[in-house]
């Protein structure tokens, strides 16, 4: 089991410093913004500032590696399909169509469909590292924290951390129970045909969800018994207070979204048109 | 002048799902600074009382409840499970299960969070709280990462960190080995005599619980409270013969010579029970008894050669292990938490493989063979019976193995019921699996594996979680099993049962096998017992005290006398 998959580690860099709160809403600001643009020169220059972010972390790459070869492969993946559906998409945004060549029936080549790509590329590339970043060096239990800070109950944001916590249990409890399923010859590999192995699926499914409401039950009642939910609000262990860089980060992200609206909106589209 | 702090008067209480009140008119009065031992056999409503005090009964688990009970004076009823949380600390059994931080720290300050405590008030409680436990290295550490000890340390120190008047142990020694059960008793004892407060236990572990004094003992059965005395007075009594819990072993030992047992005596441990005029008697009776037969050569049946294995590389688990298993054979391996020993078990039926080493069954190397063609000869019963059941009906279970392998089913009905005689389900067999109890799942998961008429059985941690009468049960069921022929290996490190049942134990440090011998031989050896966690029994220290000269000879006599006692 790769268990170092997207997990948190406890490093000193100045992205491990912000708080969680700090991260959360950059992170969300930061999405929304990359989502809304289309703007080449805005998506470029997030790009930068997010692999400047990455530096900074000193994150090694052997944590984000695999998670980050998975996401690359959906990522093609995609771009294969946006010109399998629909591969004059960028002609119908810019209004001009300039050939490069000719595949087949309907699939042409164009210069328009490129730089359509490209800009869905950036996107991905510019929220990519913010994801990981965020995921990468926030301390689960500061997430549970700045969930509430940002408004939600503290009953579902500490739920989420928890549930957070118990996969690797659940993990264990599930291989214990496929161990013992196979062992009575319960066959779950490609070898079974499919109805057969779905049949089988479910036989180790049954005792992991008894188990997994057992561990619910025994969670429950020993956290009632220490007071959890009685109180309207509570305190966190690991907030931390707000400092200067904290201060520095939310005014950059809302100097980002700011002038990113500004660029994008000022032609009224969405679109840079390189070719108009 | 004593303060009551815990009060019951004819108090009943009845589970919804019950038909049967579990506790009857239950008078029990527990004074302010009182540390008290509560006992019973499982079913008796010990947990149940347990529930009653912190709040569990009737706010999470619901019920008809009569008579008064109440908790520094105010009624349970007019509570919450919160606001009894200020006055009552209850430490579950099972650790690991209710962990909800991800550091120790955050762990132990569970309970100030919710109070809304600030921040640096609740770093000083903490300071404090940790200090006191002693586990101030670890609070950077993840739980789950600490040993079975310091797992303990961390639950007791997340109740210590609110100044709350009585303790509440819920069988604290379930998941704990012998030794780190005697340290857990001992940090008990500190806090008790450190802080003055109110300490309830509850166990059925009595023995264990005695190596430090308590003031008074209540023995539970039925629901009601059969007994309420000082620990001199019950063991002198027979009440705990009766109600099923397993007394001290050196006290049976004395019975067996003829021994009376007075409260004068002192019998509540070992090292200072009066012995006087026992010691003659031990001795004849040592004399009388027969000596203990040397163990025949079993011819191998399952045999390990030079294994290695680590889940992660360069962190190996195990460093070339040797073993064989003799045919016939009950064979135990014991060592602490980490030792190695369920990942062996995982090894010999192909969950795993080997990353050196080879592993012969019958003489024929079957590291090729699937886990499922290895199932066929060896089989594996998990510790918790919840992690195999997946039929509903106990038929099904046990006939799933067989249905899977293609038997016809006319095979397949006389197989399984022939296997529910054997297990004394044969009445349940178109029972619903979840109408079981614990000990009957147990078998039931038994019952699915011996279905395929394995040569070995290996059954993890086989009487975890189980009172003495089932102990009992479970182990005689085994012995039955092995006359007919089954090899049986046992994963534990329950002492009493590689003494009474096992013919070898195997025991595993740090991945290395450490020794190989009789089991009172091994529990003989202090750096043996040191280094798997385990603990020299009573007997052996009745034997030193009595002037025995062979204290190893005198256990194995014990041992013998009493499985011929008991198994009548």
């Amino acid at each position: 089991m790769n268990t170092r998959m997207l997990t948190y580690t406890k490093l000193d860099s100045p992205v491990h410093r912000l708080t969680g709160f700090t991260k959360l809403v950059f992170f969300i600001i930061w999405s929304v913004t990359a989502m809304i643009t289309y703007d080449t020169r805005c998506l470029l220059a997030m790009l930068l500032i997010g692999l400047a972010a990455f530096r900074l972390s000193k994150v090694p790459f052997r944590d984000y590696s695999f998670v980050l070869y998975l996401i690359l492969f959906f990522f093609a993946l995609n771009h294969l399909a946006i010109f399998i559906f629909s591969p004059l998409e960028g002609v119908r945004i810019y209004g001009t169509q300039h050939d490069i060549f000719h595949i087949a029936g309907r699939y042409t080549v164009t210069w328009e469909q490129l730089f359509y790509q490209l800009n869905i590329a950036l996107k991905y590339t510019a929220v990519i590292p913010m994801a990981l970043l965020f995921l990468l060096t926030t301390d689960p239990s500061e997430f549970a924290a700045s969930l509430s800070k940002v408004g939600v109950n503290y009953r579902i944001a500490y739920s989420v951390s928890i549930a957070l916590r118990y996969i690797p249990d659940i993990q264990r409890d599930y291989q214990n129970i496929s161990f013992s399923a196979q062992a009575r010859g319960l066959d779950i590999s490609r070898k079974e045909k499919l109805p057969r192995r779905i049949k089988n699926m479910i036989s180790i499914l049954m005792p992991l969800i008894l188990t997994s409401v057992e561990r619910i039950e025994k969670i429950s009642a020993a956290m009632e018994l220490r007071g959890f939910g009685h109180k309207p609000s509570r305190t966190w262990y690991k907030s931390r207070p707000f400092n200067m860089l904290d201060y520095a980060a939310l005014l950059l992200i809302v100097v980002i979204g700011v002038v990113t609206a500004m660029v994008t909106f000022y032609d009224g589209s969405r679109f840079y048109n390189p070719f108009g | 002048m004593k303060t009551p702090v815990i009060e019951f008067v004819d108090f009943t209480f009845q589970y919804h799902a019950q038909s049967r009140p579990t506790l009857h008119k239950i008078n029990l009065t527990i004074n302010e600074g009182e540390k008290v031992l509560i006992v019973g056999p499982s079913g008796s409503g010990k947990s149940t009382l347990a529930h009653c005090m912190n709040g569990l009964i009737p706010f999470f688990y619901t019920g008809e409840m009569s008579g008064s009970m109440k908790i520094k004076g105010k009624e349970l009823k007019d509570q919450s499970i919160a606001g009894l949380s200020d006055t009552v600390g209850t430490v579950l059994q099972d650790p690991d299960g209710q962990f909800v931080g991800l550091t120790v720290a955050e762990d132990m300050v569970f309970k100030l969070e919710n109070d809304a405590v600030p921040q640096a008030e609740m770093s000083d409680r903490l300071a404090a709280a940790a200090r006191r436990v002693d586990i101030e290295r670890y609070l950077e550490s993840s739980p789950h990462a600490l040993s079975g000890g310091q797992k303990q340390k961390t639950t007791l120190g997340g109740v210590l960190v609110n100044d709350v008047g009585i303790l509440l142990f819920d069988e604290p020694l379930a998941s704990l080995d012998p030794y780190t059960g005697n340290r857990t008793i001992e940090l008990i004892d500190r806090i008790h005599q450190e802080t003055g407060k109110t300490v309830v236990i509850i166990e059925h572990r009595l023995e264990e619980v005695l190596h430090r004094s308590v003031d008074r003992i209540i023995v539970v059965r039925d629901g009601q409270v059969a007994a309420d005395l000082t620990a001199a007075d019950l063991l002198s009594s027979n009440i705990l013969v009766e109600t099923g819990i397993r007394e001290p072993l050196y006290l049976t030992a004395l019975k067996y010579a003829g021994c009376s047992i007075t409260p004068e005596m002192h019998p509540e441990h070992v090292d200072t029970i009066r012995l006087g005029s026992c010691i003659p008697r031990l001795q004849e009776w040592y004399k009388s008894l027969d000596n203990s037969p040397e163990q025949p050569d079993y011819p191998a049946v399952l045999e390990l050669r030079d294994i290695s294995f680590g889940y992660e590389k360069n962190k190996p688990i195990l460093h070339q292990i040797s073993l064989r298993i003799g045919q016939g054979e009950i064979v135990c391996i014991a060592g602490r938490n980490g030792a190695g020993k369920s990942t062996i078990s995982k090894l010999i039926c192909g969950f795993y493989r080997p990353s050196a080493g080879t592993i012969l069954l019958n003489g024929r190397d079957i590291r090729s063979d699937s886990i499922k063609e290895r199932a066929d000869r060896i089989g594996f019963v998990m510790q918790n019976p919840n992690h195999m059941l997946s039929k509903t009906l106990i038929y099904d279970e046990v006939a799933l193995g067989l249905k899977l392998r293609g038997v016809p089913e006319e095979v397949i009905r006389e197989r399984v019921h022939e296997v529910l005689k054997v297990c004394g389900l044969y009445a349940f067999r178109s029972w619903p699996v979840s109408a079981l109890s614990y000990g009957q799942k147990k078998r039931v998961t038994i019952a699915s594996i011996l279905v395929l008429s394995p040569e070995i059985i290996i059954l993890d941690e086989p009487t975890a979680g189980q009172d003495y009468r089932h102990y009992n049960e479970m182990m005689e069921f085994l012995v039955t099993l092995n006359r007919q022929g089954i090899t049986i290996v046992l994963i534990t490190h329950d002492m009493h049962l590689m003494l009474e049942y096992a013919q070898r134990t195997i025991v595993l440090s740090e991945g290395i096998k450490i020794a190989d011998d009789s089991p009172v031989r091994i529990l003989s050896n202090s750096e043996v017992v040191e280094a798997a966690h385990l603990k020299m029994t009573s007997v052996h220290d009745l034997a030193l005290r009595a002037g025995v000269d062979q204290p190893e000879e005198f256990v194995s006599r014990f041992i013998a006398y009493d499985r011929g006692i008991r198994g009548q």
